[in-house]
């Protein structure tokens, strides 16, 4: 065969190879998308109203809220002053890093500032870290000022979901989207309304 | 007459068969090449038993799979259930599901038992690069296999395990998020994930293996067995055209394999029936309570066949670093056939750097894997950081040592008892 005949033979076939892979792409869309989370899934991943009237300062409670660990703390007045004096230890005490909601990102990362309302997923691999509020607890350093620990791989955050410096997570716990729509009434998942 | 005349054309009746068969598939030809004519070296030790062992045991996975899929639900609300329904109603059910559990294990021994072999013998040197490179995409198969099948039984470790392993996609820069909510299907790992694992656990990926078994046959049967000696034995060939050193497949290297398959089949048979949980190391311990969201065990540990690099990752404090790092530790072991720069492939020839570098690094594998079944105490990190950069060094600084080796010289054919 002619030069220019194999040359339009190359041109030919390279075409055909590319408008092919171009087809098996397209193809291939439903495919992976299909793997997304599903109409139901989302529908499933509503918000989820919790009554706290009945939570004690110094206890903490456990929501889910699309399937995730979601931690209400009502802090007392010494779990809120140790917050301030732990900042130097923290690795994003600002939270300039983490996911929060902006009216969320003020020193105690919350509304109201005794109320934590926070995702128990630790930030490393998602584990659901273990409240140690025990003070000064031996196996966490006898200097522990209360906090959370997550038994997995022994990353530390302070009463506020902040990661501590040197630890495996990179930043502190999420704080979800939430409003108080009532005096003891949060709800999690929608903060339509509510303003930084 | 018939018989006769049977003769007349060459043979009986069972050949009259085979030359019909032969004549629309190639039978013969086939088990020629593959089996009665394939020529391995007469040489082999015991350290050739394994991938026998390892075809025997991805059947045994297959069979039991298999009659497992006809009782399990993969859905959240029914799969811990019905994994117990096979467990106490179904008839042989327990023998079914510990043979599988046991398998899994027992295919992870006979691999890495593989692997070692061919890291001893240098079975990765050329021309052997593509089957060592087949070999570790069946171990990389083999391990999204044990991991997507360890989340079935939805247990407490089934449901933390895979959060801890999907998590790591999160450390992908910029999709990392999305990437693990299109793994997970969902916002958490739910009925969704559990079963879109089961749909690659029983079809996906065992469809994959058993083709890349066979990719991984064809390989080998085209460059032809390593040996513990490390030489080609096609280089001495008989008048017949076959190496002098070599035996047939069938029937000297299948009975040998035969006597190995029954000693492996004795010691299955002990932890089936004796101890299928291993004292927690197949079987955790924490599995045998229901996936539960909202708390998380006390100590999360894969199984054993994960450690080694699940200490890697833990020896990080960095989520991205960790995750990077638990990826090189695998894909090191797929550059090895261009890290080694010795021409010599056996152990038995090589000088004593590589005998020191190879012992270290079987020890690090090993210490890594105790390492990361232990609570994360500062010991433990310590212990895990040293040697997880043992484990690297092995790789890292091989094309350098691997040029400094004192070889010895290799003999022409092959010897017994590494030539004493």
């Amino acid at each position: 065969m002619s030069e220019a005949g194999l040359n339009r033979r190359h041109l030919l076939t390279v075409a055909t190879s590319v408008a092919g892979a171009v087809g098996v792409g397209f193809a291939a869309v439903p495919f992976l998308a299909s793997w997304k989370p599903s109409a139901r899934a989302q529908a499933l991943g509503a918000p989820v109203e919790v009554d706290i009237s009945k939570l004690d300062a110094g206890v903490m409670v456990r929501v889910k809220w699309r399937g995730k660990p979601v931690w209400i703390l009502r802090r007392d007045a010494g779990m809120l002053e140790a917050l301030p004096a732990v900042v130097s230890e923290l690795s994003d005490p600002d939270s300039d890093k983490s996911e929060q909601p902006d009216y969320a990102k003020n020193a105690t990362r919350s509304i109201r500032p005794e109320v934590l309302v926070v995702i128990g997923n630790c930030t490393h691999l998602g584990c659901a870290p273990i409240e140690r509020f025990d003070v000064g607890a031996e196996d966490l350093g006898g200097d522990w000022p209360g906090g959370f620990f997550c038994p997995c791989h022994g990353s530390k955050f302070d009463l506020a979901g902040r990661v501590y410096a040197g630890v495996p997570a990179p930043t502190n716990l999420p704080i979800p989207p939430h409003r108080f729509i009532g005096d003891n009434l949060i709800l999690i998942g929608d903060d339509t309304g509510v303003s930084a | 007459m018939n018989a006769a005349r049977a003769e007349a054309v060459g043979g009986g009746r069972g050949t009259r068969f085979l030359n019909w068969i032969d004549a629309r598939f190639p039978f013969s030809k086939l088990m020629r090449e593959h089996v009665t004519e394939y020529y391995a070296s007469k040489n082999f030790n015991f350290w050739y038993v394994f991938g026998v062992l390892s075809m025997v045991v991805l059947v045994i996975q297959l069979v039991t799979g298999i009659f497992l899929t006809m009782s399990y639900k993969p859905s959240a609300a029914e799969a811990f259930a019905s994994v117990e329904y096979i467990m106490r109603d179904v008839e042989w059910g327990w023998l079914i599901r510990y043979m599988h559990s046991t398998g899994a294990s027992a295919f992870f021994i006979v691999v890495y038992l593989h692997m070692f072999r061919g890291m001893m013998y240098g079975s990765y040197k050329p021309p052997r690069e593509l089957l060592w490179i087949i070999g570790m995409l069946i171990y990389v198969a083999l391990m999204a296999e044990a991991f997507m099948g360890y989340l079935l039984p939805w247990g407490q470790m089934s449901y933390w395990g895979a959060q801890v392993i999907i998590s790591l996609f999160g450390a992908v820069p910029v999709v990392g998020d999305a990437l693990v909510e299109w793994i997970r299907g969902d916002y958490f790992i739910s009925d969704i994930t559990l079963n879109r694992f089961f749909a690659l656990h029983v079809i996906a990926v065992p469809l994959a293996l058993v083709m890349l078994v066979v990719v991984h046959i064809m390989a080998l049967h085209e460059t032809g067995s390593n040996n513990p000696d490390g030489i080609e034995i096609k280089q001495h060939k008989g008048p017949d055209g076959v190496p002098l050193d070599g035996v047939a497949f069938h029937p000297y290297h299948t009975s040998k394999d035969l006597v190995a398959i029954i000693v492996f089949l004795a010691a299955f048979s002990l932890v089936v029936f004796f101890a299928p949980e291993m004292g927690g190391f197949f079987l955790e311990h924490a599995n045998f309570e229901p996936a539960n969201a909202l708390k998380t065990p006390e100590l999360i540990a894969p199984v054993w066949y994960f450690t080694p690099f699940y200490a890697i990752l833990r020896a990080v404090p960095s989520k991205g670093g960790g995750a990077l790092l638990m990826a090189l530790a695998i894909v090191f072991l797929f550059l090895l056939p261009w890290l080694d720069r010795c021409k010599v492939r056996s152990i038995r020839y090589r000088g004593w750097i590589f005998k020191f570098a190879l012992g270290a690094f079987a020890i690090s594998f090993v210490a890594l894997g105790y390492l990361g079944l232990q609570k994360p105490t500062a010991g433990v990190e310590l212990g895990s950081r040293i040697f997880t950069f043992v484990y690297f060094a092995f790789f890292i600084f091989m094309p350098i040592y691997t040029r400094l080796e004192k070889t010895k010289p290799v003999p022409e054919r092959v010897v017994f008892d590494g030539g004493h």
